[in-house]
């Protein structure tokens, strides 16, 4: 649209530049503009590639190198990416961040679905604006204080188990961050916590665009709850369930806050996420080099699951 | 219309229950804060003598008072300067017909959806080779250099819709560019420019991983950061641990209590367009 509309004018000035003269100083006019226009965005630009694109640039050179932060490097081609394949320990880290999308995506946007079409129907103003408060206070603390929160709540004497007690099923009462079977589990549940209620509240704001009159004709139709549900608040919401599931989605694959605080990748390497190892590698254990290789591996995982969703949400904005 | 009654009571349900769930965390930890210190808290129990004084000590040991300072110079610094430099550059890419402004907005672009992870290394070695490594320039410039990529994205959108007629107005008038921008377009933006705030805002703040990894000392650190020294020193104190850490996430949650309805505009817009 801009480039059109951009493009337009432009060709209307340059047709009439008959006298060379007013042409001449129409182009230095223009390049004048120019300048002062690379001038307000310098600032930007600045900042951006100093701290933004420069060390992406770094991160992806030093992955080709074998550096312990302090001595001189040696240059090892791929060999970083191909350790980050076939070690076990990094490999499987990658793994649980796939695996935490169940918890961090799948499970808040499913939920989050039938959520929303069941609260849409709420009357009471006042409920909904406290609910939208309550479910909006997980994303505004920090996710550090959130895994300290819930560390709390899945101790051994915390409040889930204190809950499974009150109904006799104190038989399944866990450590469960501590303990192997359950501890990734426990990480994705806190995910959760963090990922439904925004967005719930996200599908909410969607479905109140939604043109009420398809529901009621659907419903003369016969249409019940559910069929109601796959054939227009679904179809309807495409866009902010593509907006959820990225930002789930990322939340997933790099995750670092909520592990880092509640289990820091353990016991063993049960809960072991990149971003974590990422960190220890480069920070605990001076393996630079690996640590990038990892890091870039995480990015381009990123990348390739946020560019087709964004593909979606663009050709929604089209349609 | 009458929905059935059946679907009517669900939607109740459903939303008392994620009522509760979304904060019984906040309970249960506030029940635990507020047990005698030393004591080994049980889930959440009722205490007839609830000791508030917990809040006080904790209030000591965390340091919430230098935090508070330091976090607040962060982001006294930080959301004022990218929230100008991103009006200015959103204005240049989407109002000022540049060449290769397509080209500077993919470039921004990149950066919307790389995670810290990836950045943290090099940052460390570049902040260490300035000099900077432990100081609040450390996380300063970081942090506006990765938050300028959302913000640019969101000013240029904003000031795309903003109609062209009115700066040829002011051209016409003989208004400089950046007079025509500080007094017609920046007044009119003023929406656009609180969400942005408090979306940088809300992502200094609770800044984690580069506040751990590029400053030692928790006093510099943001709220957040600090958290990890805290929790690494009174890990065996549920009952402190608990105050502290309610202590540590109070401002930003009376903050989002008392500019509830900007903070929910501006992250639900925020997560649509970024």
């Amino acid at each position: 649209m801009a480039e059109r509309s951009s493009a337009h004018q432009q060709s209307a000035p340059a047709a009439s530049s008959i006298d060379g003269k007013l042409a001449a100083n129409k182009r230095k006019e223009q390049i004048k503009r120019a300048i002062r226009g690379y001038l307000f965005i310098l600032p930007a630009l600045l900042f951006y590639v100093m701290f933004e694109l420069w060390p992406i640039i770094q991160t992806v050179w030093y992955s080709f190198y074998n550096w312990n932060g302090i001595d001189a490097s040696t240059w090892v081609g791929f060999g970083n990416y191909i350790r980050v394949f076939t070690d076990s320990e990094l490999f499987s880290s990658i793994g649980h961040a796939f695996y935490l999308i169940i918890f961090f995506s799948i499970i808040p946007v499913g939920l989050g679905l039938i959520i929303a079409a069941l609260i849409k129907d709420v009357k009471s103003q006042m409920g909904k604006g406290f609910a939208q408060v309550c479910l909006f206070l997980p994303r505004v603390i920090p996710g550090a204080a959130a895994a300290v929160a819930w560390t709390w709540m899945l101790a051994d004497n915390g409040t889930v188990n204190q809950m499974l007690k009150a109904v006799h099923l104190g038989g399944f009462a866990h450590t469960w961050l501590g303990d192997q079977s359950t501890a990734l589990n426990a990480v994705g549940v806190i995910g959760c916590w963090l990922q439904l209620g925004f967005c719930i509240v996200l599908l909410l704001s969607g479905i109140g665009a939604i043109d009420q009159s398809l529901y009621e004709a659907a419903s003369l139709d016969g249409a019940g709850w559910w069929r109601q549900l796959f054939a227009i608040t679904i179809p309807g919401l495409r866009g902010q369930i593509s907006v959820c599931f990225t930002m789930t989605i990322v939340a997933a694959l790099a995750s670092f806050d909520v592990v880092f605080m509640s289990t820091q990748g353990g016991p063993g390497t049960s809960t072991m996420v990149p971003g974590v190892q990422v960190y220890r590698l480069a920070f605990q254990q001076s393996r630079v080099g690996l640590a990038s290789a990892l890091a870039v591996v995480l990015m381009v995982m990123v990348l390739l699951v946020v560019g087709p969703l964004q593909r979606l949400i663009e050709g929604k904005k089209e349609a | 219309m009458k929905k059935p009654l059946s679907v009517r009571a669900a939607g109740n349900i459903v939303l008392v229950v994620m009522i509760l769930f979304s904060i019984l965390p906040f309970f249960s930890m506030f029940s635990a804060a507020i047990q005698p210190q030393g004591s080994m808290p049980e889930g959440i129990q009722f205490t007839a003598h609830p000791h508030w004084e917990n809040f006080v000590d904790a209030w000591n040991m965390a340091n919430i008072l230098p935090l508070l300072k330091s976090s607040t110079i962060l982001v006294l610094v930080v959301v004022p300067t990218v929230v100008f430099c991103s009006a200015l550059g959103g204005y240049a890419l989407a109002q000022l017909r540049i060449p290769g402004r397509g080209i500077i907005y993919a470039i921004f672009l990149i950066g919307l959806t790389i995670p810290f992870e990836t950045l943290v290394t090099p940052l460390y070695y570049e902040m260490d080779g300035l000099g900077l490594l432990n100081t609040r320039w450390a996380l300063i410039l970081p942090l506006i250099g990765l938050n300028l990529s959302f913000g640019i994205v969101w000013m240029r959108s904003h000031f795309e819709q903003m109609p062209r007629d009115l700066m040829e107005a002011a051209s016409i008038d003989g208004a400089g560019d950046f007079r025509t921008f500080i007094h017609i377009q920046l007044p009119l933006s003023l929406p656009a420019l609180s969400s942005l705030a408090i979306l940088t805002f809300l992502s200094t703040w609770n800044q984690f991983l580069l506040a751990v990894v590029l400053i030692n000392d928790p006093l510099k650190r943001t709220m957040a950061g600090a958290l990890q020294s805290f929790v690494g020193t009174y890990q065996t104190d549920v009952v402190l641990l608990n105050a502290g850490a309610l202590l540590i996430m109070a401002p930003t949650m009376i903050l989002f209590i008392v500019l509830q309805r900007y903070f929910i505009r501006a992250m639900l817009a925020g997560s649509v367009k970024g």
